[in-house]
């Protein structure tokens, strides 16, 4: 998509079809000769992961839409007719609903490798955002599939999450009732969410193609967030990095598998195998995993509007990230400081996880997790506001390699290659 | 061509300015059906009012009915209940407005200005915190500190007026518009 092109068309056929529209040419020099940093590791074969769960669920959405039926009196009962006696409904419906965990668990490790090899910092700031973007979107689509069964989770967790907008002030009510089609979530909410969990991954495929696109004009950043600086710091993309991605991928395949043939519900709620009742809310009503963290901090803060603005702001700080980074220096291999404020993130986020699946009035170690909670929103915010700032000022990063190569190869065998 | 240059711009200018108005203008107004096609249907808002036999809600018992998709809470209280409620201080209140749809906006949150019949509290049992169903205490299992309601998704504890007391719901319960048709019904809506 950037710089010199090395495609020749070789028959008459693709001569002509170079002339008019060169798509040979855009696959062969973004898919096989694109140059890629020859020291990329495991943690950047989550791009074409996230790619193949995207089509997984696309595949599996557009089978289960063939059976499904959008209506508030037949839902849950279409959802069981497919796990019962569409073939394979089962399969399909199991495939899709933890792709979807598949899915997130895919993009949170792709997101910590960007942070922690400082990806999102200069020129790729926009590569960052259109993924943070992409992200937003999942969430969208996550939650208006996680609706479509219409049982207890699906409805009380759709109240729950249209009410946040009603926090607005003025406007909010205003905005619920029109999210919902009526004065409660109901059939025309059910109806409109199932349009647009149609749309939505549809919309991620066409940023994702923004994402890449954006990618391949810097090139990979990688491991050591140093810049390519010779031919000898690079790898053609094919072979070395389908076969990479191809075999890392059936490893992630394997534990996708796992999941679907024997614990199909380890990431399920039992309570949304009871059909949706508008009267009854259940006991503990939680989100999906992967939405708990955000979870936690709404259900930290004492107060409506408050809660929804620190919830909201926690997902509008990523999109800052590439401007709250001072540091000079992308990797955190060479960041000694910054490393360890990173892992702590990590545990912050687990924390956050973990304290949003337990109820209100629970406690930990005599500890009520509610503070448990609030501690941990603290440090996410102080983490992007305080700590990208101020560590990227007063850190002494550790001396950098002088080339890919170099670091890779060692000094002599560098020496050699130029 | 004739020069066409006037102080006042050209008739290019005006074509110019004149078709983007008309194509913003045709934007919105081509914008606005498809935005207002999810606000609530016709069907939706021919709201029926509904009427109620509460003669089998004992005292200290709650009874859930359904209006408007929404649960609609009768509860009989004990003049304990009743006597717990109104020796709250409103002014020491969350929220101390009645939000009674059959009272003016500005009310208070007194105990009388909750209810028409001091032993019949009619709530609309949506939290207004983000909408789950609070949990009603019963005289064996009492729920929250205040012996009203809790509710079991963000900790939201009401009264025995059903007025908020502690947690994150901003408003007190709603009381829906409602009139006593005889001592046992009650009109809804």
């Amino acid at each position: 998509m950037s710089g010199h092109s090395t495609y020749t068309p070789k028959s008459g056929f693709e001569k002509w079809i170079d002339q008019r529209l060169p798509l040979p040419r855009l696959m062969h020099d973004t898919m096989q000769t694109f140059p890629t940093p020859r020291n990329l590791n495991i943690w950047y074969t989550f791009g074409g992961i996230l790619t193949f769960c995207l089509a997984v669920q696309i595949v599996t959405g557009i089978v289960l839409a063939m059976h499904y039926v959008a209506n508030a009196d037949l839902a849950f009962e279409s959802v069981e007719r497919i796990m019962r006696d569409v073939n394979y409904g089962w399969l399909m419906r199991f495939v899709h609903s933890n792709g979807a965990s598949m899915f997130f668990l895919a993009v949170y490790i792709h997101m910590f490798r960007g942070l922690y090899y400082g990806s999102y910092k200069a020129p790729r700031e926009l590569i960052w955002i259109l993924g943070v973007l992409i992200y937003l979107l999942m969430m969208a689509t996550a939650f208006f599939g996680y609706v479509l069964p219409w049982g207890q989770m699906s409805f009380w967790g759709a109240t729950v999450i249209t009410n946040l907008f009603s926090a607005i002030p003025y406007v909010g009510p205003h905005i619920a009732t029109w999210l919902w089609g009526d004065f409660a979530v109901g059939d025309a909410t059910l109806n409109r969410f199932f349009s647009l969990h149609y749309l939505l991954p549809f919309i991620i495929a066409a940023v994702v193609g923004l994402h890449i696109w954006a990618l391949h004009v810097p090139g990979n950043n990688n491991p050591l967030g140093i810049d390519v600086k010779s031919p000898q710091d690079t790898l053609p993309f094919h072979p070395y990095y389908t076969v990479k991605d191809a075999f890392y991928l059936c490893l992630f395949v394997i534990v996708f598998a796992g999941f679907v043939f024997y614990a199909p519900n380890f990431f399920g709620n039992p309570d949304n195998y009871v059909q949706a009742n508008p009267l009854v809310t259940p006991p503990d009503i939680v989100p999906e995993w992967y939405l708990l963290p955000f979870y936690a901090m709404l259900r930290s803060i004492p107060n409506k509007l408050m809660g929804v603005i620190v919830m909201g702001g926690a997902i509008v700080t990523l999109f800052l990230i590439p401007w709250l980074d001072t540091s000079r220096v992308r990797s955190c291999r060479f960041r000694p400081l910054m490393k360890q404020f990173f892992w702590a993130l990590v545990v912050d986020c687990i924390i956050l996880g973990y304290c949003g699946a337990q109820s209100v009035d629970a406690a930990a170690f005599g500890i009520p997790l509610v503070w448990v909670a609030r501690l941990a929103s603290v440090y996410y915010y102080a983490f992007f506001w305080l700590i990208m700032p101020i560590v990227g000022l007063i850190e002494t990063p550790k001396k950098l390699p002088a080339s890919i190569a170099q670091s890779v190869l060692g000094d002599s065998a560098a020496a050699a290659a130029e | 061509m004739t020069d066409t240059t006037h102080d006042a711009g050209t008739r290019r200018d005006f074509l110019y300015v004149a078709s983007g108005a008309m194509g913003a203008v045709g934007v919105a107004a081509a914008a606005w059906p498809l935005i207002d096609q999810m606000n609530p249907s016709a069907a939706a808002l021919a709201l029926a009012s509904t009427e109620i036999d509460i003669s089998a809600v004992q005292a200290g018992q709650q009874i859930v009915y359904k209006w408007r998709g929404h649960p609609l809470f009768v509860r009989r209280r004990t003049p304990a209940e009743i006597a717990a409620a109104k020796a709250v201080d409103v002014s020491s209140l969350p929220d101390p407005l009645a939000r009674n749809a059959n009272l003016p906006d500005n009310a208070q949150a007194t105990d009388a200005d909750r209810t028409i019949k001091p032993e019949v509290l009619v709530l609309i049992g949506v939290c207004t915190h983000l909408g789950c169903t609070p949990t009603v205490s019963t005289p064996t299992a009492v729920e929250g500190e205040y012996g009203g309601w809790l509710c079991h998704c963000h900790g939201s504890q009401y009264d025995t007026a059903g007025r908020i007391r502690k947690g994150p719901a901003p408003q007190n319960l709603a009381v829906p518009p409602y009139a006593f048709l005889s001592d046992t019904r009650i009109k809804v809506g």
